[in-house]
């Protein structure tokens, strides 16, 4: 036997792990296959369907039908100078990548056990596949928006985008990773113990209510000016805002609250990184 | 050369039961002793997996202090009774799940198949299903489609190419599956009993693949099987596992022979004597199960002439609907040779004994595993089931062999056949 000390290893499986170690290049390597599984979510959604990705119009038109009629017309609340129509929209394209980014996260060790216990890839690619293949959800139901936008500004709403509008691919960063940060957060957790499963299920939904989906903020801080921060400092809060004001030029847009998002961010990502990796070495053994 | 993998003091402990509520307060313990830096308090009480015992603790050591090197071009079987640790050892070298204690290290790309067709997806087609797995096994696109053609061939699904693999038959999907993984480039190559599927000419072909793979190629082969025939024919050394623990490794022949020896030992002393212990469900016990002579004696050395029966014991202790006995003689390889069913009829609760005749001149000199069976149909319950080792031995005066001819005459049947001169 040779002198092994001396000897250079391609891979060496301890049962310690750094920190902050995201196996990047071996990520990088496996590039190919996050593009597949990408692909793979997106065809297997429309397989076996008349539709086929129509459907991904279908939910949001639906929502904000429902939230027209409740919201606006039962409820009274008033939207501003933006159609009430586009004015959800805007809120819940934004709210629903950040929830299916989420929820799916959270869930990516479960709903993978059989591939995951079986084949060894940096686990990450699985998370970094959800938030791509929802990242085409959401560039679709952006195209619905631009054509709403569009319908009504033909038929005489004003439209003036201000320039924050540069901004929107940061939002789009921010609220991704927010939602994959969150994610492996509960993900990570619930590899073991599923209670935390149960309060995402029924916890996400209802925490759309504490972001400006149905309400402008400027309602909240008038009505409720008590609990107003709660909307406020919601992260999810400050990038429904900066997208609405990008696009109309009206709504409750500040430097302060849109960095207090990225600083939240950047927190939870990072939080959410260093778990994952403790977990993802022996998830397979508790899940 | 230079050994290719490297494994020192490599251990693996499971937590056994069930994780609820109690569990959490136990984390917190563990939790506690590692933030003040001493060992684990749990792992210190973990004992050697044997799954027939109740443990006393519910950590078990399902790999302990594992130490062994494989050099380059080696095509190493991995060996042992199921529970032995050889899943969880290569789990750990595909890098599924992370050692408790010790390492690995690991010379060029590894790839794993612990399954066939994994992260196959039953809604796309068997096109887009081989890049799919390609990908999972770590091929990059470009090397996926220049063996597209070859992975294909080597499937022989190209009628069903573009066709949903949920609509394949489950040989077609393995076909598939298995093709892909025999196209992956990597310098080691881990392989699981996946060989279990798919009909004999199928895996005829994989095995011929992997010889490939090892012999010409100069691959590194870790392969685990329950097929000893496929272990020795293709491997070149062994390692034997046992309880976790890693009892020998060297060359294959030798590791197969101690493996049987072991099991052998085991199931030599599995004659049940009147006096041990009975085995069985609450229907029926198995009280005892002896080898005889004509006489009904005891009998210890049996030849390929004499006439013996197996004298079996049981006690119905409920109500049952007619059970059958029934046996398997096969060969030591686990290859069987003939199966009996016998209704016994009478089925009233109490002791019953019967004694089955195995005539002169059937069996050749040889090892043979006989298991006994007691069941009943309808619904189909095996209530006892009962394996123990017995050896024929050479007769030179037996009428099935020529004195002219002094090796072992082959089979595992050796009847005595009627000449007719015409």
């Amino acid at each position: 036997m040779s002198d092994t000390n001396t000897e250079s290893w391609d891979i060496e499986i301890t049962p310690g792990h750094k920190l902050f170690d995201m196996k990047l290049r071996d990520t990088w390597h496996y590039r190919d296959l996050l593009f597949l599984l990408v692909r793979r979510d997106f065809v297997s959604f429309y397989k076996q369907t008349i539709l086929g990705p129509i459907w991904f119009f279908v939910q949001p038109i639906i929502t904000i039908l429902m939230y027209s009629f409740i919201f606006n017309r039962l409820a009274g609340i008033k939207t501003g100078t933006i159609p009430a129509p586009l004015f959800y929209l805007a809120g819940i394209i934004i709210w629903n990548y950040f929830s299916d980014c989420l929820t799916k996260t959270s869930t990516v060790f479960r709903d993978n056990a059989g591939v995951l216990g079986k084949v060894y890839f940096p686990r990450l690619i699985m998370p970094l596949s959800i938030v791509l293949s929802n990242l085409i959800r959401f560039s679709v139901q952006l195209v619905l928006f631009f054509i709403l936008a569009g319908i009504f500004y033909l038929k005489g709403m004003s439209l003036m985008p201000s320039p924050v509008i540069i901004l929107f691919p940061v939002l789009i960063l921010i609220i991704a990773a927010l939602g994959l940060g969150f994610g492996m957060i509960i993900s990570a957790v619930t590899t073991k113990y599923r209670d935390l499963a149960f309060l995402v299920s029924f916890g996400v939904p209802l925490l759309m209510y504490t972001t400006t989906v149905v309400y402008p903020l400027s309602t909240a801080t008038q009505k409720y000016p008590g609990y107003s921060w709660i909307v406020k400092y919601n992260p999810v809060t400050a990038i429904i805002e900066t997208f609405r004001y990008g696009f109309f030029g009206t709504g409750d847009f500040s430097w302060g609250l849109l960095l207090y998002s990225c600083g939240v961010t950047v927190v939870i990502l990072t939080i959410g990184i260093v778990v994952f990796n403790k977990v993802e070495r022996f998830f397979v053994d508790t899940v | 050369m230079g050994s290719v993998i490297k494994v020192e003091d490599l251990s693996k402990a499971y937590q056994l039961g069930d994780f609820g509520t109690g569990t959490i307060t136990r984390d917190f313990e563990r939790f506690m002793a590692r933030i003040r830096g001493k060992e684990d308090p749990f792992l210190k009480i973990g004992e050697v997996n044997d799954r027939t015992t109740k443990s006393q603790s519910d950590v078990v050591w399902s790999l302990k202090d594992i130490n062994f090197d494989i050099e380059q071009g080696d095509a190493v079987g991995i060996i042992g009774r199921n529970g032995a640790g050889k899943s969880t050892l290569l789990k750990i070298l595909s890098r599924v799940t992370a050692p408790t204690t010790g390492s690995v290290k690991i010379k060029g790309r590894i790839a794993s198949l612990l399954e066939v067709g994994t992260g196959f997806h039953p809604e796309l087609t068997g096109r887009e299903n081989i890049f799919l797995n390609g990908a999972i096994l770590g091929m990059r696109k470009a090397e996926i489609k220049r063996k597209f053609d070859e992975i294909v061939d080597f499937s022989g699904v190209e009628r069903y190419i573009d066709t949903p693999v949920k609509r394949y038959s489950s040989g077609m999907y393995v076909r598939l599956a298995f093709a892909v993984a025999a196209h992956l480039e990597s310098e080691i190559l881990v392989v699981d009993e996946v060989l279990a599927v798919g009909d004999a000419e199928f895996q005829k072909k994989c095995l011929g693949k992997m010889g490939d793979v090892s012999q010409e190629e100069g691959r590194t082969i870790l392969f685990v099987s329950h097929n000893m025939l496929a272990v020795q024919k293709l491997c070149t050394k062994g390692l034997l596992l046992a309880n976790g623990q890693l009892i020998d490794d060297g060359d294959i022949d030798g590791i197969c022979e101690q493996y049987i020896n072991s099991n052998n030992q085991d199931l030599r002393s599995n004659f049940l004597a009147d006096d041990t212990e009975p085995i069985g469900d609450e229907y029926v016990k198995l009280l005892s199960m002896k080898l005889v002579d004509s006489s009904l004696e005891d009998v210890k050395d049996i030849y390929v002439t004499t006439r013996f029966g197996f004298l079996i014991e049981y006690e119905i202790t409920n109500d049952l609907h007619s059970p059958d006995l029934s046996f398997l003689i096969s060969s030591i390889n686990e290859d069987k040779v003939f199966h009996v069913v016998h209704e016994t009829g009478n089925y009233t609760k109490g002791r019953h004994k019967w004694v089955a005749w195995i005539p002169e001149n059937l069996l050749n000199n040889m090892e043979y595993l006989f298991t006994v069976g007691i069941t009943t149909s309808n619904p189909v319950l095996i209530h006892v089931q009962h394996t123990i080792v017995f050896e024929v031995h050479e007769d030179p005066e037996s009428p099935t062999r020529n004195n002219k001819y002094i090796g072992k005459m082959h089979g595992t049947v050796r009847p005595h056949i009627n000449w007719q001169r015409l």
